[in-house]
């Protein structure tokens, strides 16, 4: 497990560089990622990522894309533009969550 | 500087059953989900995963499938009784439910939103008299050529 300086906080990572500790995560550590990905955060990323999280810290695990778009937090093509290329990623990464591994 | 592409997944569907829908759909989604560009292409039966009247009505086949065993192997005699191949397919369409995976239509709508290209093969259309009006939105119509080239310099899966 390796550690990154982000916001100016130390944050435990992995080797593709995504927070293994949710906790550590804050608005600030979020912005900085998102700067590192070239994402300007909006509203609407505001509240993707506010779901991922609630959802993580009720069942410890990331959710689903599907499970994102279902909630009417976003929809499948808004989710694909706002969160190119690679939008299961990019969330997991500006939400401080680890890799996601579902299919779906 | 040489561009970097990036990297492109081709899936070729040809099945139309439930158990073969799947494979190719999950794997697109997969790929969109990480940022690889896909090209789905249906032909013949996989026509059916992209054909409104028929992609939610998909079954399993319970004759001669030496791979359906949930409990017992089902022998053919057993599968052939009347309602089998649709119990089956029912039971089916319930377990991938329960896994929050969508029926056929809804996925293939995820699939388009998600920025896959999906296309229909113009030969095996034209021999089930099919037209562009029986496919679901944002499927093209596509000869064989047209995909090969598009289909240039990407990994190619055949289900």
């Amino acid at each position: 497990m390796a550690t990154k300086q982000i916001a100016g906080k130390t944050v435990e990572v992995d080797a593709e560089g995504y927070m293994q500790n949710s906790k550590e995560w804050s608005k600030e550590v979020c912005e900085a990622i998102a700067a590192e990905q070239g994402i300007t955060l909006t509203d609407a990323h505001w509240k993707v990522i506010e779901f991922a999280r609630d959802e993580f810290n009720k069942t410890n695990e990331s959710p689903t894309l599907r499970r994102i778009t279902k909630s009417g937090v976003i929809n499948t093509k808004d989710l694909y533009a706002f969160f190119p290329n690679g939008p299961a990623g990019k969330i997991a990464r500006l939400a401080g969550l680890r890799k996601p591994t579902g299919c779906i | 500087m040489e561009e970097i592409k990036p990297r492109k997944l081709v899936l070729i569907a040809s099945k139309g059953s439930l158990d073969m829908a799947y494979p190719p759909m999950i794997l697109a989604n997969a790929a969109r989900m990480s940022g690889i560009e896909v090209e789905l292409f249906c032909t013949f039966w996989g026509l059916d995963l992209i054909t409104k009247a028929k992609n939610n009505k998909l079954n399993v086949a319970t004759v001669g499938n030496p791979s359906m065993h949930p409990w017992f192997h089902i022998p053919t005699w057993l599968g052939a009784i009347p309602g089998m191949s649709w119990a089956a397919s029912w039971y089916m369409r319930k377990e991938i439910d329960k896994l929050d995976f969508p029926p056929v239509g809804e996925f293939m709508e995820m699939l388009v939103d998600s920025g896959a290209h999906v296309y229909g093969c113009k030969m095996s259309m034209d021999m089930m008299k099919l037209t562009q009006a029986d496919l679901i939105d944002g499927a093209e119509v596509l000869g064989a050529m047209e995909f090969l080239e598009k289909a240039d310099g990407a990994q190619i899966i055949f289900v």
